[in-house]
């Protein structure tokens, strides 16, 4: 029963990953006045390029291939590792963690290596800038997750968000809220939201994420996406599992609860890109170093 | 733990660092009125039902002043200077923010080590005052702008009534009163101080208010 | 009686704000120096009441630091009634850099004039540390208006530089209030009020941490306003870009009610037995202060910065001799009305100068014997008397000081202040002298046109009273200062 319930999750998870940048579209599009894209819009994308044939390089490598493909397994595996809600993850272990954090960023190397691949200089350019931002958002989620594990004594995610019941509110609200805006700005910048990056951007000067997948084309531009899409569920299950304390023991509801904090985190980072702008790149790292100090303020409490 | 006082220090701590972060002066005065605000809110919050009329008078005008008047009187200073953002602080927001939390974590550390004679409602309350008066100090050596410096000044009078509030049961009426109208008239005397160096020297740079020397 | 010391200047201050004539406005000024050095001076037969439940009461020290404030009050406000005549309305032209200004209008200058002599005496009076912050923060607000009278770019910057470091610096003395709060706190129970007399009484039972930690915030925080290096900043640039008559105030009244304040807090320390950790601090900043002011002082170009510097190493050697105590405590009370006596005939001196010459640099001052004989004659006595040398009364008490020192067999801290006294000696006649003598250029003032009386009586009368300090201490005077420096506990 158990295991058959936490690969529902996973599937859940596989399945459910795009629905997220479709709420966000439509959010958006509400705040804007339009109707905006079909919900399953990015379904729709990412069967179309897997469908197509691609185009390389004359002047790219193995690499450039091989990069979505293992990032994709990497997101793949980081997956099985994060839990659904209050429930565990499939696999579970004290440290897990930081295992996650290695597999996205190994994710995340690879893309980046394949990006290098092509010796455009815009690729290069938003390379450098995604290893950047990145290797300021980590510690901020690293640290949170520490603060976490501290204060719950527990080294698994999975034994993290058993431990967040509503008690955690009310005696340790103050970190809870720190982990929580801290996680939400890491959420932001991994995915490249605003205000770290558009996704929407047309200007390859001014991209961060998008840049760095320019050349790649049909269904290994699919997988990124889809990986992309991926990612943020996972980052987003961790945001929810530990700041909603929705353990009921009832299966449908814990599982709604979940679903629904999901689509309203959606909804929140569409909210949050329409009334923002994105923030100057001087000042990407700034708000990272402000994510980063909210986790050691987070830590520092639970220390003391 | 009192997890409501908890929450407001903790937005206390969260406010000194956006003032590190901020560099458009009408955010940071916003920024310091919600912590007035709060600051008002903290002896609400910790003394809960048994509040005298005295006490929750004297919390009320905390909040009408630090949140209503003062950022009134500064945002239209501001506007009268037509100065909008800081440009190049002597030290920057990035690295304001790292010294920020440095100073957090030592002023933890020296609260932990802060025997209080009688017990407070958090034990957060010490660092988080001095964390505030220390941020309040920082923002007047670290910046440019005379209007920077006055929030500045306010910060570390917030702190310092953080730190009054939490510990200090009751003062009388006569002094806190007497305070807070010093506290009024000194931002109001600064107001116009840099209304004056705006007309003077076109700017309300302080680090180019440096004719007299020796 | 305290009433009528608060009330005659606070309400002289509503009155001038209403009053439109200026003549009735500075012949006010004038009455309130007069009646409010009259209140004081009744306040020496017959000891006032204390107001508020013993909030507001005048003991030995408090009435010697009102006195002395009183008669510099009243000397200044002859003085200013001089002043106000001869600064038209309208533009003036800066004699430095030639740029036209215009002054702060009659009515708030008077009106701020009263008022800061309605917070300094707020403070001598206060026995309550929190009333007594406030009065100290009240008068930094109201001289504040007083030392951007010149409205130039100059004189703001020295307001600027005052309102913002004097107010930091009361800030933390409220940190130091709140811990004095803490000190006297009990477990469980009602803590004692911080009324000076009723935390001297309970001494014993006072929280020797917290209380230290008071006295330093107290120190740090009052010793901006009095000026101990290296709090000072804000000093010379002040003193030097306000009127000369705001100078002899500043110097001689403001930075003795600071004194006054970290005293009060000195008080409490000593009743709690923490005299030694106190006084430790006092000798180190005094000697900081003193060995500051000795490198400013020499090739000082200025004058006005030079009396303010000078300022900076008299405030050293007063806390110099509340840190040594014993019977130097004497010594720096007497000292405290000397240089408050001086310091102020000095300034308006240095205004007599600066009005002829329109320069305030030493080098261009030449032969101030010759053009202005009287103030020249009372320049050179002011030398004299702020140098410590005999006949005046800052030799007297200087010398006590030094006595205690080297009864205490403190050699090296008294070699050191000698040597530093001496220097500051060198560095002061020489730039004094050479602008005493000398021929000027002839261009500066007709002959024939004297100087203005009213600008000549106030400084006599100062450098008449340490004089009289420094040959013959009337036994009523003696008495009060031996009162004051048994309040803090010395002989």
């Amino acid at each position: 029963m158990m295991t058959t319930l936490k690969l529902v999750h996973l599937v859940l998870a596989f399945v459910a990953a795009p629905l997220l940048l479709g709420i966000i579209n439509r959010t958006k599009a509400l705040f804007a006045g339009r109707r905006g894209q079909p919900l399953l819009q990015a379904y729709y994308d990412i069967w179309k390029l897997l469908r197509k044939g691609a185009v390389y390089s004359r002047s790219t490598s193995w690499l450039f291939a091989a990069g979505p493909w293992i990032g994709f397994a990497a997101v793949v595996a980081a997956a099985t590792l994060v839990p659904f809600g209050g429930a565990r993850a499939p696999i579970a272990f004290p440290g897990d963690f930081l295992v996650l954090i290695y597999l996205l960023g190994l994710s995340r190397f690879l893309l980046v290596l394949s990006a290098l691949d092509t010796g455009s200089s815009f690729e290069g350019m938003g390379a450098s800038r995604e290893v950047t931002f990145s290797a300021l958002s980590e510690p901020a989620l690293l640290i949170a997750l520490a603060a976490v594990a501290k204060y719950t004594g527990c080294m698994s995610l999975s034994d993290m968000v058993v431990a967040t019941v509503p008690h955690l509110w009310l005696c340790a609200g103050p970190i809870v809220v720190l982990v929580g805006l801290a996680l939400l700005i890491v959420f932001l910048s991994e995915n490249c939201r605003i205000p770290v990056d558009d996704p929407n951007t047309h200007l390859e000067l001014t991209m961060i994420h998008e840049v760095m997948v320019l050349d790649h084309s049909g269904p290994d531009f699919g997988i990124i996406l889809y990986s992309a899409a991926l990612k943020m569920w996972l980052l987003g299950q961790v945001l929810v599992g530990l700041v909603v304390p929705a353990h009921t023991g009832v299966l449908w509801v814990d599982t709604l609860a979940v679903l629904l904090s999901m689509a309203l985190l959606a909804v929140l980072v569409g909210i949050i890109e329409s009334s923002m702008a994105r923030v100057r790149l001087l000042h990407v790292p700034q708000l990272l170093v402000g994510a980063t100090t909210l986790s050691i303020l987070a830590v520092v409490l639970v220390l003391r | 733990m009192n997890n409501a006082a908890d929450i407001v220090l903790v937005f206390l701590v969260l406010t000194n660092l956006m003032l590190l972060g901020l560099s458009r002066l009408g955010a940071c005065i916003r920024t310091v009125a919600l912590q007035g605000i709060a600051l008002g809110l903290l002896p609400l919050l910790t003394k809960g039902g048994h509040m005298e009329l005295h006490g929750t008078a004297f919390a009320i005008a905390i909040i009408l002043l630090k949140g209503g008047v003062f950022p009134w009187m500064l945002m239209r200073t501001l506007r009268e200077v037509n100065a909008q953002r800081e440009i190049e602080p002597f030290i920057g927001y990035g690295k304001s923010l790292a010294v920020g939390t440095l100073i957090l974590v030592v002023c933890i550390w020296l609260g932990s080590r802060l025997p209080l004679p009688e017990p407070v409602m958090s034990s957060l309350i010490v660092p988080v005052a001095f964390f505030t008066i220390m941020s309040g100090l920082f923002l007047i050596v670290s910046r440019r702008k005379a209007l920077t410096q006055v929030l500045g000044y306010l910060v570390l009078e917030n702190g310092i009534y953080a730190f009054g509030v939490a510990l200090v049961d009751k003062q009388p009426l006569l002094v806190e009163l007497g305070i807070l109208l010093d506290i009024f008239v000194a931002i109001f005397v600064m107001g116009i101080a840099i209304f004056h160096i705006n007309r003077e020297f076109d700017h309300i740079d302080t680090d180019k208010l440096s004719g007299l020397r020796s | 009686m305290i009433c009528a010391l608060l009330l005659i200047p606070a309400v002289a201050a509503l009155l001038s704000l209403l009053v439109r004539h200026t003549l009735v406005r500075r012949v006010l000024l004038v009455l309130t120096g007069v009646g409010h050095t009259a209140v004081t001076l009744a306040a020496w037969n017959t000891t006032p009441q204390p107001l508020l439940s013993g909030w507001l009461m005048l003991d030995a020290a408090g009435l010697l630091f009102l006195t002395i404030t009183s008669i510099l009050f009243l000397a200044c406000s002859v003085y200013a009634f001089a002043y106000l005549a001869i600064q038209g309305a309208g533009k003036q032209q800066d004699y430095e850099e030639g740029m036209l200004f215009t002054n702060a209008p009659d009515a708030v200058f008077c009106a701020c004039l009263e008022a800061f002599l309605a917070t300094m005496t707020l403070v001598t009076v206060s026995r309550h540390f929190g009333l007594l912050w406030v009065a100290m923060e009240a008068t930094t607000l109201a001289s504040a208006p007083l030392i951007y009278f010149h409205r130039h770019h100059r004189s703001l910057e020295a307001t600027w530089k005052y309102l913002l470091i004097c107010s930091v610096g009361i800030a933390l003395a409220l940190l130091g209030n709140f811990l004095m709060v803490i000190a006297a706190s009990k477990p469980g129970g009602e803590g004692i009020a911080i009324v000076v007399d009723a935390l001297i009484e309970n001494g014993a039972n006072l929280n020797v941490p917290w209380l230290r930690a008071a006295f330093l915030f107290f120190l740090v925080g009052y010793g901006t306003k009095m000026g101990l290096a290296p709090l000072h900043t804000w000093l010379p640039d002040a003193h030097s870009e306000s009127p000369s008559v705001i100078s002899a105030l500043l110097s001689g009244a403001l930075l003795n009610c600071a004194f006054l304040a970290i005293l009060r807090s000195y008080q409490v320390c000593a009743a709690a037995g923490q005299a030694a950790f106190c006084q430790d601090l006092l000798i180190l900043f005094g000697l900081i202060s003193i060995g500051w002011a000795t490198i400013f002082i020499l090739g000082q170009t200025d004058y006005k910065r030079m009396l303010a510097y000078s300022s900076v190493e008299h405030v050293g050697i007063l806390a110099l001799g509340v840190g040594v105590g014993a019977g130097a405590t004497f010594g720096a009370m007497l000292h405290a009305a000397n240089h408050s006596l001086t310091k102020a005939m000095l300034f308006l001196v240095a205004g007599n100068i600066l009005a002829a010459y329109k320069t305030k640099a030493t080098t261009e001052v030449r032969g101030i014997l010759g053009v202005l004989p009287w103030s020249g004659v009372l320049w050179i006595a002011g030398l004299i008397a702020i140098t410590g040398m005999p006949p005046f009364g800052a030799f007297l008490s200087e010398f006590t000081i030094v006595k205690a020192m080297i009864e205490q067999g403190r050699i090296g801290i008294a070699v050191a202040f000698l040597a530093m006294l001496a220097l500051i000696f060198i560095g002061m006649t020489a730039a004094f002298l050479n602008m005493a003598q000398g021929r000027s250029a002839s261009d500066l003032r007709p002959p024939g046109k004297s100087e203005s009386i009213l600008a000549i009586l106030p400084p006599l009368g100062l450098g008449a009273l340490t004089l009289m300090l420094g040959l013959y201490l009337p036994p009523a005077v003696d008495s009060l200062l031996r009162g004051a420096a048994a309040t803090i506990g010395g002989y």
